[in-house]
């Protein structure tokens, strides 16, 4: 066993802070760029050494079977993105859109979103966790309006109201089940300590922890994204700089649907609540088929991957919802594969409208012929993402449909409908982009392929085959989600 | 002397639901931000006679922000932004105020037909406290959906927030209430810098901004 001189989930959330002082604090880009992309690899490693040396639980974090694989994939995506970024900020320094100074601005608060986010992540503590969820909003919030532009601010705007009032309904809800928790529990700290609230849920009264849930859903669902909260996420990721776009749909959405699920969990070991899956089947449906048609219609290249994103969403919370070994499993496993295409997706993305100077979808294309890695980069994720075997995508969504199908085949009918308009969708819109003759400006392109082709990679060797030991893993979180 | 201290809570978390069905009929941004420094004085009173019966001298953090933050310095922000922004007119609403009282006598009848029958087995003083704050988080919200202007949809919002520091409050023991409410009170002033930001880059880059679309091939 690895033995490690420090804490290290406490290293975990140190690290990007400690980056984002000296972040702050230096002026020059290259270096900026460079200590971001390191204090993002370090990060991951310290989280990686959480898959072998578990430090004891505290009242504030805790590292247990479920958080641990959300902390890879979030540190491990941060990285990339980090790197990513590094390449994409010289570009836009070049070409004007931003000032040293703002780049600085942008570096700290990268950092700082991680921690937010790592802090949501490893909490024992459902105060602490709504408080890092606020955390990492903020920060978001800050570099999406990062370019100025009136469009940029309106988006940072609408996404600030939404996501406040979001925030507030989950605050409400936490309330909630802290007034459920405080008389079997007892007042002070523990009844907002998860582990102990788990162990101890059956007792509480059931009808508080209903009210509880549906509050929590409005609120924590505001941040995913689902259907009729949604508004301000297209917006967000089209206006953002790209990176922001990348870690928005592959990380934030999950944590949020991360704080969800540890709700879900509290509900499902109370023998008198409610049940959430209805209600979250219902919302995943509708987000899926309305997501789903406006792809059609959509001009905006990130505006059309934002709206997938509210697609997959969509499909996770119905997987959830649908809950049992199987579907727990699909769900998890889409979260992941989601996560690693769609920010691939956005790697390529950020490129393509740096060397076309746009981000209009009509002024776009024969992207295959003009730019061939980039071009066919982005047919690849596409393709993973419409879910199109080989691709982990694909698994992940056949197991969401035929565990469907095999207990309620009326609502594998409505999925699998979903699931081809979005299907359509896209590929209508990257034949577009991708083929016929080339549209826009066709100069050479400065990118890092290494961050997208790892991601794409990942999803494709997931696609194939699957590790024993990780089967094993999604199937014992599986169990653990009830 | 129990149910003395009952009878107080309940008052006061009662006048902020009062103040908050003031909130609604102010068609001047001006008496509308009286009335939010109305309202955060009386969540200071609630949350203060809360410190003082349930002993817990921490409260007194919460109320002092209350009164500083909240019922002095941003509304004095606003106002001043409204003064420099001139617009100081009339509050634009989506539906006429009638309308919109009606909705809140409705919504404070739906946070009590859900709160009272499933707080049954909490004790009475959270209880009818929750119920209360949930009136006012909902009104707040009704607030912000029924003003167009970002300056009452702020207001709305801190409103709304000051259901939430209610209820938090009126959870005996619960921890992490001060950093909280300190938490909210920096999203209330990013949102208010937000604001200021947003305004004035309006008014002053309206060429500026366009050249830059321009330049990204936007427009």
């Amino acid at each position: 066993m690895l033995a490690l001189p420090f804490n290290p989930v406490i290293a975990v959330l140190v690290t990007p802070v400690v980056a984002a002082a000296v972040l702050a604090a230096l002026s020059g880009y290259r270096l900026s760029a460079g200590i971001n992309v390191v204090a993002s690899l370090l990060s991951f490693l310290i989280a990686v050494s959480l898959l072998f040396d578990r430090p004891p639980i505290s009242q504030y974090l805790a590292i247990d079977d479920l958080n641990v694989v959300f902390i890879v994939l979030n540190t491990f995506v941060g990285f990339t993105t980090s790197w990513f970024s590094a390449s994409y900020i010289s570009h836009e320094l070049e070409s004007g859109h931003l000032t040293l100074g703002y780049l600085r601005f942008y570096h700290a608060m990268y950092q700082l979103m991680m921690f937010g986010m790592n802090l949501a992540l490893v909490a024992n503590n459902i105060g602490l966790m709504w408080v890092a969820v606020e955390l990492a909003t903020l920060t978001t919030v800050v570099m999406v309006g990062i370019y100025r532009t009136h469009q940029a601010i309106e988006a940072a705007w609408k996404y600030f109201i939404l996501g406040s009032v979001g925030i507030a309904l989950a605050l409400f809800g936490t309330i909630l089940v802290y007034l459920a928790a405080r008389p079997v529990v007892g007042e002070g700290l523990d009844a907002m300590v998860w582990t102990v609230l788990i162990s101890r849920v059956a007792e509480f009264d059931p009808a508080l922890l209903n009210v509880a849930f549906v509050f929590l859903l409005l609120g924590y669902g505001t941040k995913v994204g689902l259907v009729p909260l949604h508004a301000w996420l297209p917006d967000a990721h089209a206006e953002g700089p790209t990176p922001i776009s990348a870690v928005l749909s592959g990380l934030l959405l999950n944590v949020a649907l991360y704080a969800l699920l540890r709700f879900k969990m509290l509900l499902a070991a109370n023998p008198g609540a409610i049940a959430p899956g209805p209600l979250m089947v219902t919302l995943g449906l509708l987000s899926l088929i309305f997501a789903g048609f406006m792809l059609y219609r959509r001009r905006d290249i990130k505006r059309l991957f934002a709206y997938s994103s509210i697609e997959h969403m969509g499909i996770i919370v119905f997987s959830f919802g649908m809950a049992g070994p199987l579907g727990n499993f699909a769900g998890l496993l889409q979260m992941t594969m989601h996560s690693l295409t769609k920010s691939a997706i956005f790697f390529s993305v950020g490129h393509v409208a740096q060397v076309k100077g746009t981000q209009k979808i009509a002024d776009i294309g024969g992207l295959t012929e003009s730019h061939p890695v980039l071009g066919w980069g982005l047919v690849v994720g596409v393709a993973a993402i419409a879910g199109l075997p080989p691709f982990g995508v694909f698994m992940s969504e056949f197991l969401v449909v035929s565990s469907t199908f095999a207990r309620q085949p009326l609502l594998a009918v409505a999925l699998a409908l979903g699931l081809l308009v979005a299907f359509g969708a896209l590929l209508m819109q990257v034949t577009a982009l991708a083929f016929g003759p080339p549209r826009g400006p066709v100069g050479p392109v400065r990118a890092s392929y290494v961050p997208m082709f790892a991601h794409l990679a990942l999803v494709l060797i997931a696609g194939i085959y699957l590790p024993a030991p990780l089967v094993a893993w999604f199937q014992h979180v599986a169990a653990l989600l009830g | 002397m129990a149910s003395f201290s009952f009878d107080v809570a309940h008052m006061l978390a009662g006048g902020l639901v009062l103040v908050s069905f003031m909130m609604l009929y102010q068609d001047r941004l001006y008496s509308l931000l009286n009335v939010l420094a109305l309202h955060a004085i009386m969540l200071a009173l609630s949350v203060a006679w809360q410190a003082y019966i349930q002993h817990a001298p921490h409260l007194y953090i919460t109320v002092a922000l209350a009164l500083g933050f909240k019922a002095i310095v941003i509304p004095m922000a606003l106002r001043r932004m409204v003064f420099r922004m001139g617009i100081h007119r009339e509050v634009e609403t989506v539906v006429g105020i009638g309308l919109t009282m009606l909705v809140a006598i409705a919504l404070v009848a739906l946070s009590m037909e859900v709160m009272l029958p499933v707080t049954t087995h909490s004790d009475p003083m959270a209880r009818e406290d929750i119920a209360l704050a949930l009136s006012v988080l909902l009104i707040g919200l009704l607030m912000m959906v029924t003003r167009r202007n970002a300056v009452s949809q702020i207001v709305g919002f801190m409103s709304l927030e000051n259901g939430i520091v209610l209820a938090a409050t009126g959870a005996q023991g619960m921890p992490l209430v001060v950093e909280i409410s300190v938490a909210f009170s920096i999203l209330i002033a990013f949102i208010v810098i937000g604001i200021f930001l947003f305004r004035i880059r309006e008014r002053f880059d309206t060429v500026d901004d366009q050249a830059l679309d321009r330049f990204r091939g936007e427009h």
